[in-house]
Parts: C-alpha cells; sequence; structure tokens
C-alpha cells in the first residue's frame, strides 16, 4: 500500500490508522477566541464561514427585494411602488444575487471550506490572500451599498450601454463595486488551482480527486480568465461615463453591442462559476447517500472541465437579436448546444450513480433530487433559448426569466443548500432537524414551481421581462407566480429557524454522520484548526465503497510528519496499525 | 401535448409563425418526454433502492461504455435536429422577399414612430396591408430598444447607431400589441403600440387620408387626439398627476421654475420649444429624457396642442 509508486519515483511512506475523534473539545471554532482572531483569521474554514455570512445577508437583502417585485407584479401598473423605483429594485436584486450571492457561493463559501480538507492539506496554498479575498468581497460589497443609498442604480444587472452612460444614479459607483468584487474571486481562483496542483496530500493522484474538486478546479480557470474581462468592460463603461471616451457611444463613433460583447464574454462563463462548484456539490452528495462508487468518475470530471472551456464560446447567444450577423449567430447556436451534451452525461451518470445504491433519503440527497429535477427541466428550456428561430420569440420575454431561475436557482441554490446540508455538521459540528429540513425543502420545491412555472407560459405568449406594467391578459399568472414566491419565503424562514436552532442547541454531530468515504469526513466535527492532527495519506478512490472505511483513514505512521506538535492527541486513536513496505 | 403547447403561445398571425410553432412543439414534447423519464427514474430508484440496513453493500459499477456512448450520441443528434431546425427557421426570418413593402420605424423613449413612403407618420400604432410581406427598418434616436410583435413571433432590437430590419406577413386583418423587449428605463413598460392589419384596399386608403384626416376637426379636439396619437400622455398626464414629466393641467402661462434657476412663463413659445426642443430647458425636478418632435408634428398640429392645453386650466 505504499503510495507515489512509479519507476521513476519510488518512496515508500510508513502508514498507520488514525480514527478521527469523537465530540473533540478544541477545534478550529474554539481555537481562536475573540472577534479579533475571526477577522484576522488566516484559516480557510473561518473565512469559508464568513463568507457564508456575508452571503446569506446578500441572499435576505436580494430575497427580501425579489418579495417586493412580485408583490408589485400582483397588479398591472402602480400597486405601492412607482416605475422607477421598480427598475432599481429589479436591477439591485439581479446585482446582489449574482454578484454577491451566486458568485461566491459555490468557491468562496463550500470551496473555501471543504477544498483544503478534501485535499488533506492544513490550508490554502496563500492563507493570507484568502483573507484578502474576503476583504475585497466587503469593500466591493460596500461601494456597492454606497451606490444603493446616493442614487439607486436602475440600468438592470447588465449595465447595457448606452443607458448605463446616460441614466441618473450612481452608476459609477455600483461598477466599482463589481469591479473590486472581481478581484476577490479572481483571488480565489488562484488560491484554488494552486492549492490543488501543490497540496494534495500524498496519494491523491489526479484519478482519485474527488469531483468537487475538478469542479472547482474547472470554476477557478473561469474565475482567472474571465473575471478580468468583466474589470475591463466596467473600467471602460466608468470611463465612458466619466470622461465620454465614446467606446460605446454612438454619438462619438462608439458601438452598443460591443459593449454587450464584452459584457457576455465574462459573463456567460460566470453562469458556470456559478453552477459548477453545484455539479462539484451533487456528485459528492449522490455518492454519499447512494453509498455507491460514482458512475463515469472521468466523464464527470472532464465534462466539467469541457462546460468550463465550451462555456467560453458561447457568450453570444445572449445576443441573438442585438443586431450581430447572421453567421455569428449561427456559430454561437451551434456551440451553445455543444455546452449541452456534457451536461447532460452528468445528469445521466448520476442517475446511474443511484441505480443499485443503497439510497438514504436524507436531507442533503433530497436537495440533490430536487436539483436533478429542476436543472434538467433549466436545461431543457435552454435548448429551447438556444434554437434560433424560437429564440427569437422568446428573447427578453419571461421564458427567459423563468430558464435561468430554473438554472440558478432550482440548480445552483438547491446544489448549494444540498452542500450546506451535507458539509454542516462538519461546518459546526451540530446536526439540523432532519423533519424541518424536510418541511422547509418540500414547501421551497412546491412555491419554487408555483414562481416560475407559470412564467414559462407567460414568456412564450409574449410577456417582456423587466416590465413594471403589463396587459391584464398576464394578470392571473402573475399573481399565481407572486403566491409561490411568498411560499417560498416561508421555506426559507422555516430554514434560518431550524440552523438557528441547530446551531445552538443541535445534537452534537460525529465525525462522519452520513459514512461517507471522501477524506473530509475523516477528522473530527468540527475539525482541528490544521485540518488533521496527522498527514492523511490516501490510497482508494474518494468514492471506494466497496472498499472498508479503514482504509480511508490513513496517515503518516512517524512522529515527525510535520503535524509533530499536535501529535500529542492523536495517540488514542490508533488501533489498526499498519506498516507498508 | 399539443393543447399544452397551444396554449403557451400566443395566436400565429403571420407566414413564418407556425415554423417556429413547430419547433418549440418539437422541443417540447421531446422534452417533456426526457424529462418524465429522467423523473421517474429518480423516483423509482430512490423507492427500489432505499437504504435497508447500515451494512448494504453496494456493487461496483464505475463505467459502462456502450451506454455511456448512447447517452451521449442520442442527445447530440436530437440537438443537432434542434440547431438544424432553428437555423433554417432563422436564415426565413431574416430574408425578407424582395417585394416587400417598407416602412422605416424609429424607436424613442418612450415611443414608436412609423414613417410610410407617402411621408406620413403614425405614433404607436403600426398600419401594414394583410397577405404581404413587409419590411421594417429601424433605429433609435436615443438608448437600445427592441421591436416585438409576439403574434407575428419577430424581434430585433433597435439601435442608435444603425440600421436594423425585420420582415413578416401577416395573415389575418386583425390587430396584435407590440412590445419594446429592451429595458429603456422607466417607461420601458407602457412603450407599446398595436399593429394594425388592414386589407389592400384599406391600408390604401388609409395611407391617403392619414394626414388629411384631421382637417375638418375642431383643434382641441384634433390637439386631445394628437396627444393621445403621439403617446404625449405616456409622460404628461391632463389631471395633474405627476408621471415622467410635468402635467398639462394648469401648465398654460404659468409660471415655470427651471433646473437652472430661470423662471419662465409657459406661453405658447414656450411650448413650441418643448415640442421641437424638449431639453433645450428643463423644469426643476426632471429630467432630461424627452424625444424631440422635430419633424413628426407640424407647425398647426402644434397649434392644435398648444389649444388643447389652454382647456386644461
Amino acid at each position: 500500500m505504499a503510495t507515489n509508486d512509479s519507476t521513476t519515483n519510488v518512496k515508500r511512506l510508513q502508514v498507520r490508522r488514525f480514527k478521527p475523534e469523537e465530540n473533540p473539545e478544541t477545534h478550529y471554532l474554539n481555537q481562536e477566541k475573540g472577534l479579533w482572531a475571526w477577522l484576522t483569521t488566516v484559516d480557510h474554514k473561518k473565512i469559508g464561514l464568513m463568507y457564508l455570512g456575508a452571503i446569506a445577508f446578500f441572499f435576505f437583502v436580494g430575497g427580501v427585494l425579489a418579495l417586493l417585485l412580485r408583490t408589485e407584479l400582483l397588479t398591472p401598473a402602480r400597486s405601492f411602488m412607482d416605475a422607477d423605483v421598480y427598475n432599481q429594485v429589479f436591477t439591485l436584486h439581479g446585482a446582489i444575487m449574482i454578484f454577491f450571492f451566486l458568485i461566491p457561493a459555490g468557491p468562496a463559501v463550500l470551496g473555501n471550506f471543504i477544498l483544503p480538507l478534501q485535499l488533506g492539506a492544513k490550508d490554502v496554498a496563500f492563507p493570507r490572500l484568502n483573507l484578502a479575498s474576503f476583504y475585497i468581497y466587503v469593500i466591493g460589497a460596500l461601494f456597492t451599498l454606497f451606490a444603493i443609498f446616493t442614487g439607486g442604480v436602475d440600468t438592470g444587472w447588465t449595465f447595457y450601454t448606452p443607458y448605463s452612460a446616460t441614466t441618473g444614479g450612481n452608476v459609477m459607483a455600483m461598477t466599482f463595486g463589481v469591479f473590486i468584487l472581481g478581484f476577490s474571486s479572481i483571488l480565489t481562483g488562484m488560491n484554488f488551482i494552486v492549492t490543488i496542483h501543490k497540496m494534495r496530500a500524498p496519494g491523491i493522484t489526479w484519478n482519485k480527486l474527488p469531483l468537487n474538486m475538478w469542479a472547482l478546479y474547472a470554476t477557478s480557470i473561469i474565475q482567472i480568465l474571465a473575471t478580468p474581462v468583466l474589470a475591463i468592460t466596467l473600467l471602460l463603461l466608468t470611463m465612458e461615463r466619466a470622461l465620454g471616451i465614446g467606446i460605446f457611444d454612438p454619438a462619438l463613433g462608439g458601438d452598443p453591442v460591443l459593449y454587450q460583447h464584452f459584457f457576455w464574454f465574462y459573463s456567460h462563463p460566470a453562469v458556470y462559476i456559478m453552477i459548477v462548484p453545484g455539479f462539484g456539490v451533487i456528485s459528492e452528495v449522490i455518492s454519499t447517500f447512494s453509498r455507491k462508487i460514482i458512475f463515469g468518475y472521468w466523464a464527470i470530471a472532464l465534462s466539467s472541465l469541457a462546460i468550463a472551456f465550451i462555456g467560453f464560446l458561447v457568450w453570444g447567444h445572449h445576443m441573438f437579436t442585438a443586431g450581430q450577423s447572421s453567421l455569428a449567430n449561427m456559430v454561437f447556436s451551434f456551440l451553445t448546444f455543444l455546452v449541452g451534451i456534457p451536461t447532460g452525461i452528468k445528469i445521466f451518470n448520476w442517475l446511474a450513480t443511484m441505480y443499485k445504491g443503497s439510497i438514504d433519503m436524507k436531507t442533503p440527497m433530497l436537495y440533490a433530487m430536487v436539483f436533478l429535477f429542476l436543472f434538467t427541466l433549466g436545461g431543457f428550456t435552454g435548448i429551447m433559448l438556444g434554437a434560433l428561430s424560437v429564440d427569437i420569440h422568446l428573447h427578453d420575454t419571461y421564458y427567459v426569466v423563468a430558464h435561468f431561475h430554473y438554472v440558478m436557482m432550482g440548480g445552483m441554490v438547491m446544489a448549494f443548500l444540498a452542500g450546506l446540508h451535507y458539509w454542516w455538521p462538519k461546518m459546526f459540528g451540530k446536526m439540523y432537524s432532519e423533519f424541518w429540513a424536510k418541511i422547509s425543502l418540500g414547501l421551497l420545491f412546491i412555491g419554487f414551481n408555483m414562481t416560475f412555472l407559470p412564467q414559462f407560459v407567460m414568456g412564450a405568449q409574449g410577456m417582456p421581462r423587466r416590465y413594471f406594467n403589463y396587459i391584464d391578459q398576464f394578470q392571473s399568472f402573475h399573481q399565481f407566480s407572486t403566491i409561490g414566491a411568498y411560499v417560498m419565503g416561508v421555506a426559507f424562514v422555516i430554514m434560518a429557524g431550524y440552523m438557528l436552532h441547530s446551531l445552538l442547541k443541535g445534537k452534537p454531530a460525529s465525525a462522519n454522520p452520513w459514512g461517507s468515504r471522501a477524506l473530509e469526513w475523516q477528522t473530527s466535527s468540527p475539525p482541528d484548526l490544521h485540518n488533521f492532527h496527522h498527514t492523511p495519506v490516501v490510497i482508494n478512490g474518494p468514492y471506494d465503497y466497496h472498499k472498508p472505511m479503514s482504509e480511508f483513514q490513513l496517515g503518516i505512521a512517524t512522529s515527525h510528519n510535520g503535524h509533530g506538535h499536535h501529535d500529542h492527541k492523536t495517540v488514542n486513536v490508533s488501533k489498526t496499525e499498519k506498516e507498508q513496505a | 401535448m399539443n393543447r399544452l403547447t397551444e396554449f403557451m403561445l400566443p395566436p400565429a398571425k403571420s407566414t413564418t409563425a407556425e415554423a417556429t410553432d413547430a419547433l418549440f412543439h418539437f422541443i417540447n414534447v421531446t422534452s417533456i418526454i426526457l424529462l418524465l423519464g429522467i423523473t421517474v427514474a429518480i423516483i423509482y430508484f430512490s423507492w427500489k433502492y432505499r437504504r435497508r440496513s447500515d451494512d448494504d453493500v453496494t456493487p461496483v459499477i464505475a463505467h459502462n461504455s456502450k451506454l455511456e456512448i448512447t447517452w451521449s450520441v442520442i442527445p447530440l443528434i436530437l440537438v443537432m435536429i434542434v440547431f438544424g431546425w432553428g437555423f433554417t427557421g432563422y436564415i426565413n426570418l431574416i430574408t425578407p422577399p424582395d417585394d416587400a413593402y417598407e416602412i422605416r420605424v424609429v424607436g424613442k423613449s418612450w415611443l414608436w414612430e412609423f414613417h410610410y413612403e407617402t411621408g406620413h407618420v403614425s405614433v404607436n400604432e403600426l398600419h401594414v396591408p394583410v397577405n404581404r410581406p413587409v419590411k421594417l427598418i429601424m433605429s433609435s434616436d436615443d438608448v437600445l430598444h427592441s421591436f416585438y410583435i409576439p403574434d407575428y413571433r419577430v424581434k430585433m432590437d433597435v439601435l442608435p447607431n444603425r440600421y436594423t430590419s425585420l420582415w413578416f406577413e401577416a395573415t389575418e386583418i386583425s390587430e396584435s400589441v407590440i412590445y419594446c423587449t429592451e429595458y429603456c428605463g422607466t417607461a420601458h413598460s407602457n412603450m407599446l403600440a398595436t399593429a394594425h392589419v388592414h386589407s389592400q384596399e384599406d391600408f390604401e386608403t388609409w395611407l391617403e387620408t392619414a394626414g388629411s384626416a384631421d382637417d375638418d376637426m375642431d383643434p382641441v379636439e384634433l390637439g386631445e387626439q394628437l396627444v393621445t396619437r403621439n403617446a404625449c400622455n405616456t409622460c404628461h398626464s391632463a389631471d395633474g398627476t405627476r408621471l415622467i414629466g410635468p402635467t398639462f393641467q394648469g401648465l398654460w402661462m404659468a409660471e415655470r421654475t427651471m433646473q437652472d434657476g430661470e423662471v419662465v412663463v409657459a406661453d405658447a413659445n414656450y411650448i413650441r420649444e418643448s415640442i421641437l426642443e424638449p431639453n433645450a430647458r428643463i423644469n426643476e425636478g426632471y429630467d432630461p429624457v424627452m424625444p424631440s418632435y422635430a419633424g413628426s408634428l407640424d407647425d398647426r398640429q402644434i397649434d392644435a396642442i398648444i389649444e388643447y392645453i389652454k382647456t386644461l386650466q
């Protein structure tokens, strides 16, 4: 069972089993004390939790804005807010949910917390940079809040020119905030790539890398390559507004369609920054709760990379009616269908993983199933929108609104919640109420479909998006949709309730409550500040459920293993000492 | 299932609509079949293979080349069909017949102007002959707009820096709603127009008389009609309500404070200037968003609007 065996470089390691300690007295949550220790921590887990707090706040704000929008849309014309306010509210809802919730939710929250644990590393490669990325996020957020309170922004989250270059409000502070935010995203991506390359525990070869790591790896590549384009675009937009340089302004010889190309060159890949980490979570959850080896490991791993790559080449499908050439439309439509294939392959692989499994219908697994259903529906409606002639009819209608909510909320938010419920015991060492979690999930599923299914119908019938006022024939659809949104609101209130209860009075969680084979479950819940008391050694794939648990709890046996100062805590857990020559 | 998709779509009133709808149906039916299959599999698996004891042993099924090729190739074939179908339909949508009747469309925040070959301009009313291809040549005077007629399944963005076009052939004498579908600010959702389809004869009659029908009208009545027809009332109320622009009520000869502090009496010259050069002077508390009506309203029509405003005391 030696690791790192190859003809050129044979390295022999002595390993023994380290059973994770149950309910440890000291762990990362209490090893450093006080607010200052939290604010200056370089621990990836705490940074992940601080991100979690931040995005939970923004999700709440964005969610309240959504409920305001839906309430206003109960009646045509004015219900309780003016058109200008409505336009600001939908702009903020979009900008907050995308830039402050969806983009950091995958990599910065779940990724930060779980990536070093799954790699058996003590931390990410550049812990200080990781902390810096959090503060850059906070500064970006402050700029955005400043923009909201100094005139607001009514451009839509897309900031299309020339409207965004001429309208009132504080567009500059907002775009500057998003500009700053981008650096946070870039730093996280770079940190993850280096960590995955350089800090894998002995034995984690590329074909033993958890699929969640492959997904984060693919995401990081997109973050690094695409985000700078957004930065450039927003900088140009700011210069356009402040100095009138005329890149996008037709009056000065500029081209507004160029802005759309720049914007979507980032913002389409950004869709994959949001959803690909979700794919990673779903792979982990389905395998764990089916207690079965993942079907098609390489198909899932490589399809993430394929999506990341092809995802760069499909931005023009947001612009089929924008006035780009028909040749460009054809090429972008074609590539859009190609990107659908790896996504479909993933769905089938997950299904095949469930086949003949031992399926435990715990909350994370239910979320994964809801994800499969909603995301597949979102995917099919994406095929509809990729078809050129049909998109001409559906573009910029509620059909598109429904489609991307199915993909982003039905897809990413469900995957994020699957991950949050899955790793919750690891994060806090506490269990939550399965009963209330399932009630909340049921309401969320019903409410979500009530909200967005009618929007497909409305959109196909011609209801344009971003409409404050609408013609009477759509009113019943809008009302149904609004009631659905309230149901979702209730579901989230229940969720906040049982999570808070779990934090305060939850039952202690065992180190591995789901019986997973993955590495992050082979340490205590919550983990030590340095994740493991030993250097983990991996000899099996992360989904080898046919092999005994003891083979997944190995670590370097010698006392000088890089974690020497913690050794005294590990002595009592060694039982089946193994020695390999 | 056909009924479901029919429920989803507005009536098809152009020659190209049916082809678009057929693809819409095809994708819907295929998707629903596949989605049902996947959903049934999820539910069946989670019941059939539910965990019975904590010691359950699961088989090692890591891959299956035949299965994987099948579920990659079949979807690939399906999406290629959809791609080809969608592309062919799109080619028809962007290729107007040579004999198409041309109408010039100008989008302004927040109204649509339609310029006809006779020089007549209609606002928010598009008049077209039935069973004859019509090509719209469109541009915007300010920000981006998008011209959309759901009944015809046509849409095209309207840009300030170039001409874009779309074409359709209406197949029945009726009216259809026209939307702006590219977000353009405060009154984006009020930037509606109506497409009126006439028989060829009626269309010609309308074209000949459109400009002169107002001749015999009383100026106040004409002014009131012009205010509606030119969408002035989208932003200016007649009853004192504050909309995007100042109300017309009590405007005549009132003292108005401008943004730069200047106080102006709203006389005939002021109103005329406000119509032709709306951004020359801006009322305090309002935004410079009104498009110019120079070229679309003649002097006599402006007179009529002034007469109408005089009555709103």
